[in-house]
């Protein structure tokens, strides 16, 4: 099977995962005991009012209802609807907020690959030794600290004693923006005072979620690693009398990698939805702190949206993530045996 | 006749490994020759350490082994000496091996032809190019049919047969003083066995380099070998030349060995078999390590391990019955 094949197929999968993501999001905002029509208009509405707001968006429709209207809008003009709290299309909302979270989670995930995959390489290198030891340590650390605890000490040293880095806050220059991503924006805008400062205060957020996710990759690579130097390719290699560098970074490490890469696709879906809790203590402007608002306004189509985002951005790191194996991995490759 | 070194000389070789559960004596004080051309065969049951005699002449005994004493000799230089860089020109260039497993033993993700240029490639320098045509080269010799275009394919592509063929290639590449074969054919059916047994004779012949077949199959130490040694338990009990040793076996286990094998004498149903199981190596039994297995185990054999005895300049064993016979 050809690439392109495979990608058309996992493409028309997509469909129906979306489907079940969307018939889940519904099914939890319908069985959830509150009222979100009088949250919306507030405590002084009037009953009419409030029926008004039923109707609007078919609230008073059962279920299968409620799931096909949102779909027609969806599919026909591809609208995810308006949010009420906001009174804003979510699509628009979604696309001014998505671009801060993306930065972040991006950044989160090149810094936990750049820190993770070479931290478990050396660790199983040298087994059992100091740095071994160390990374263990730093991993478990990562791993096992809830991510708005060690958000709050790393804002306490770095912004609130030491004062190195900014502790809040995206970015304070206006600068005309192109495409949202802030750092792009102001190498577009060649203003590098702007970027100097958006890079300042992407570090403190980002740092944290990666240090959170890195400990997990850590642990797999080493792992990983290990195995393989256990294989008897390995053990080929070195009675070829090949030199170290190729032996580990050529034969092993290209051997050892496909686990990472594995949690590397979910890695990404979960920084993507993790910066929830992260946004809001660091007044992160993005998809992360909307969404926490719309669940406390039980704002629907906000959430399904954000939903939907997020789930499609699981989906297709996941495709990536399936893809690289092929590029690896020649046995993917051939006679179509996707598992 | 002029007394020539030999190319490999393993002497008093002992390799331990150092587990939580002790100390496993792997291999107690291994000695044996091969001269340049022979084919030198090592025979004995799984687990008599001659994998590890294998791995101890590479350099390639893994962490918690260490090779304690002894000296081996290739070309007049101990290895044991050689640093690990020193060790890695030596490897797969002057000695090479043949792994038992070609499946697990190809790295799945290189083609086949880089695997048998790569040794080209870091020993001899040759360009990436050069070398894989030399590669393809060396399978076709190796009777691949197709070469060049095998040579794209990834390991998984080719048969068993095939893949054991392409390392048979890679070992070959730089031309070996010394080859060995860690029971190349254990995992292969038996047409197949065949055809790599007639294969390494050929192209041994061919090169004049010198054999080390590993194997716990008789029939092909018969078949492939001008001098035979016998292990047990980390002990080469008996070195004898082929014709000698099946024969005239002097040492207690390599009788019982060759009674094992089935032929027409003794009929499959009455095969005999060797009572009691391999010694653990972490406890040996003092002594000879064969007596508690031994019909004809004397008082001697519980205590003191048998010296090896030169029964004729091509027969030696390490029996304390043949010391006495010799008396």
């Amino acid at each position: 099977m050809s690439l392109r094949k495979y990608l058309l197929r996992r493409l028309v999968l997509l469909i129906p995962v979306l489907l079940g993501v969307l018939t889940l999001s519904f099914v939890i905002s319908y069985v959830i005991p509150a009222d979100p029509v009088r949250s919306w208009a507030g405590p002084q509405a009037r009953p009419e009012q409030l029926e008004v707001l039923r109707k609007q968006y078919h609230l008073d429709k059962p279920l299968h209802l409620q799931i096909g209207y949102y779909l027609k809008s969806l599919v026909i003009d591809w609208d995810l609807g308006t949010s009420p709290t906001t009174r804003r299309p979510v699509i628009e909302d979604l696309k001014a907020f998505f671009p801060a979270t993306f930065e972040l989670a991006f950044c989160a995930f090149v810094l936990a690959v750049i820190m993770g995959v070479p931290l478990g390489v050396i660790s199983a290198l040298k087994r059992n030794q100091l740095i071994d030891h160390f990374s263990r340590v730093v991993a478990l650390f990562g791993v096992s600290t809830p991510l708005f605890w060690s958000a709050l000490i790393l804002q306490f040293i770095f912004y609130y004693k030491l004062g190195w880095l900014p502790g809040f806050g995206r970015s304070d220059f206006e600068i005309e923006r192109y495409t949202g991503f802030i750092l792009l924006d102001c190498l577009l805008n060649n203003n590098w005072e702007a970027f100097k400062d958006s890079l300042e205060r992407l570090i403190l957020p980002s740092v944290t979620l990666a240090f959170y996710s890195m400990g997990y990759l850590v642990r797999i690579t080493r792992g990983s690693m290990l195995e393989v130097l256990g294989a008897e390719y390995v053990t080929t290699a070195r009675a070829k009398g090949l030199p170290a560098r190729v032996i580990y970074f050529r034969h092993a490490l290209k051997n050892a990698i496909i686990p990472p890469i594995t949690v590397l696709g979910f890695t990404f879906g979960w920084l993507l939805a993790g910066t929830v809790l992260l946004e809001t203590i660091f007044a992160w402007p993005g998809m992360g702190r909307y969404a926490a608002g719309s669940i406390v306004r039980i704002d629907l189509p906000a959430i399904v949206g954000y939903t939907l985002i997020v789930a499609v951005f699981m989906i297709i790191s996941n495709l990536l993530v399936d893809i690289s194996y092929s590029i690896i991995d020649p046995r993917v490759r051939v006679g179509g045996k996707f598992k | 006749m002029e007394k020539v070194d030999p190319l490999l000389s393993v002497k008093d070789l002992k390799t331990q490994f150092f587990t939580y559960g002790g100390v496993v004596q792997a291999l107690d004080e291994v000695s044996f020759e091969i001269h340049s051309g022979e084919v030198f065969g090592l025979v004995g049951e799984s687990g008599c350490g001659k994998s590890v005699t294998v791995s101890s002449i590479l350099g390639l005994v893994q962490k918690p082994g260490r090779i304690v004493s002894g000296r081996i000799d290739f070309k007049s230089e101990n290895l044991l000496e050689k640093s690990e860089r020193q060790m890695n020109d030596v490897r797969g260039s002057s000695i090479s091996i043949i792994f038992q497993d070609p499946t697990s033993s190809l790295n799945p993700l290189f083609k086949i032809g880089y695997q048998v240029a790569e040794p080209l490639i870091y020993h001899q320098y040759k360009k990436n190019k050069e070398a894989q045509s030399r590669a393809v080269e060396l399978l076709k010799r190796m009777g691949i049919p197709d070469p060049a275009k095998k040579a794209k394919c990834y390991p998984f592509e080719l048969s068993g047969g095939m893949r054991q063929r392409v390392m048979i290639a890679m070992a070959l590449a730089c031309q070996p003083d010394l080859l060995i074969a860690d029971e190349p054919t254990t995992n292969l059916d038996v047409t197949i066995e065949r055809q790599i047994l007639s294969l390494v004779r050929e192209l041994q012949a061919e090169t004049g380099t010198s054999l080390l077949w590993i194997t716990h199959d008789l029939a092909i130490i018969a078949e492939m070998c001008d001098r035979v040694g016998v292990m047990y338990a980390g002990n080469i009990v008996e070195v004898a030349d082929v014709k000698t040793l099946f024969r005239d076996p002097r040492h207690p286990y390599t009788v019982k060995l060759l009674k094992a094998i089935p032929s027409e004498e003794h009929s499959v149903d009455v095969l005999d078999e060797i009572p009691g199981a391999v010694p653990q190596l972490i406890s040996p039994p003092p002594g000879c390590r064969f007596h508690p297995r031994c019909e004809h185990a004397m008082e001697i054999c519980k205590v003191q391990k048998p010296a090896v005895n030169q029964l004729n300049s091509d027969h030696s064993v390490a029996c304390h019955l043949a010391a006495e016979e010799g008396r």
